[in-house]
């Protein structure tokens, strides 16, 4: 029987997939896809629990959820490409410009 | 039992193409990665009885948001491998403890709020696609009406922020 559990796991799996990848990868691309794979990991657990409730609520918040990933990823590869055009690298570690 | 099946092979194929995602060494086979992880995950929805928003997943993140990832990595046209330089004060190792402890924690706290039997998730039968996309699309534009408004004008603003972030002359 797989219950709502199952999914919060694999959930929370994902999440942790991602944020691995946010906190060791250094192409700055590759972490914005991480981030997708969050988005995806909380969009899941939505889902699920809609699905438990037989509630379809749960799949609206997603869809507003997916809308707010779309937006973050053009603006976000559009700073990207900006970033590009001025320093010539993706590698986070060499975007210190407003550290200290 | 079927339903199982389909989940562990499914769950399995979602985090192995996850994991390969972050640590593909080309990012261009790391978009294609995320793309076959995101079509396992609309899998899922149909499995879970989402029609409609497995159909969301595939069309706007498949087809839309993969599509400007692909863009963007050909137009950063490398000259040289992205990660060569790294910042001495990076502590990646204790990155992937903490991580780790967060995924115990949350699979702890999971798992232990389960214990007690509980009501099964639906059946993909409790409900057809026609009365999912019903459902959905009811309380979209009735009970979120307002947040509805608000996305389109979130996807308007960014759109316009996109368009001038990637303009030559900045």
């Amino acid at each position: 029987m797989i219950t709502p559990a199952h999914y919060t796991v694999l959930s929370a799996a994902l999440f942790v997939i991602g944020m691995i990848g946010v906190l060791v990868r250094r192409n700055i691309i590759v972490i914005f896809m991480s981030i997708e794979l969050m988005l995806n990991a909380v969009n899941i657990n939505l889902v699920a629990y809609s699905s438990q409730w037989r509630d379809a609520t749960g799949q609206v918040f997603a869809i507003f959820i997916i809308c707010v990933a779309a937006a973050e990823a053009a603006v976000g590869l559009g700073i990207i490409l900006a970033f590009y055009r001025n320093k010539e690298t993706v590698n986070i570690d060499e975007m210190n410009l407003m550290r200290w | 039992m079927g339903e199982s099946i389909a989940f562990y092979t499914l769950a399995v194929l979602i985090l192995g193409f996850a994991i390969l995602v972050i640590t593909a060494r080309n990012t261009v086979h790391s978009v294609l990665f995320l793309v076959v992880n995101f079509l396992f995950v609309a899998a899922l929805y149909v499995l879970l009885g989402a029609q409609f928003l497995a159909v969301i997943q595939v069309i706007v993140y498949a087809g839309g948001i993969v599509v400007l990832y692909l863009f963007v990595v050909m137009l950063v046209n490398l000259k040289r491998p992205p990660e060569v330089h790294q910042d001495p004060h990076r502590r990646s190792r204790l990155a992937l403890v903490l991580a780790c402890v967060l995924l115990a924690e949350i699979g702890a706290i999971a798992v232990w709020g389960y214990v007690r039997p509980d009501v099964p998730v639906s059946p993909v039968s409790a409900a057809t696609a026609a009365q999912n996309v019903e459902q959905v699309g009811w309380l979209l534009y009735t009970h979120y009406l307002v947040p509805f408004e608000v996305a389109s004008i979130l996807l308007l603003v960014a759109m316009v922020g996109a368009i001038i972030l990637a303009r030559r002359e900045l």
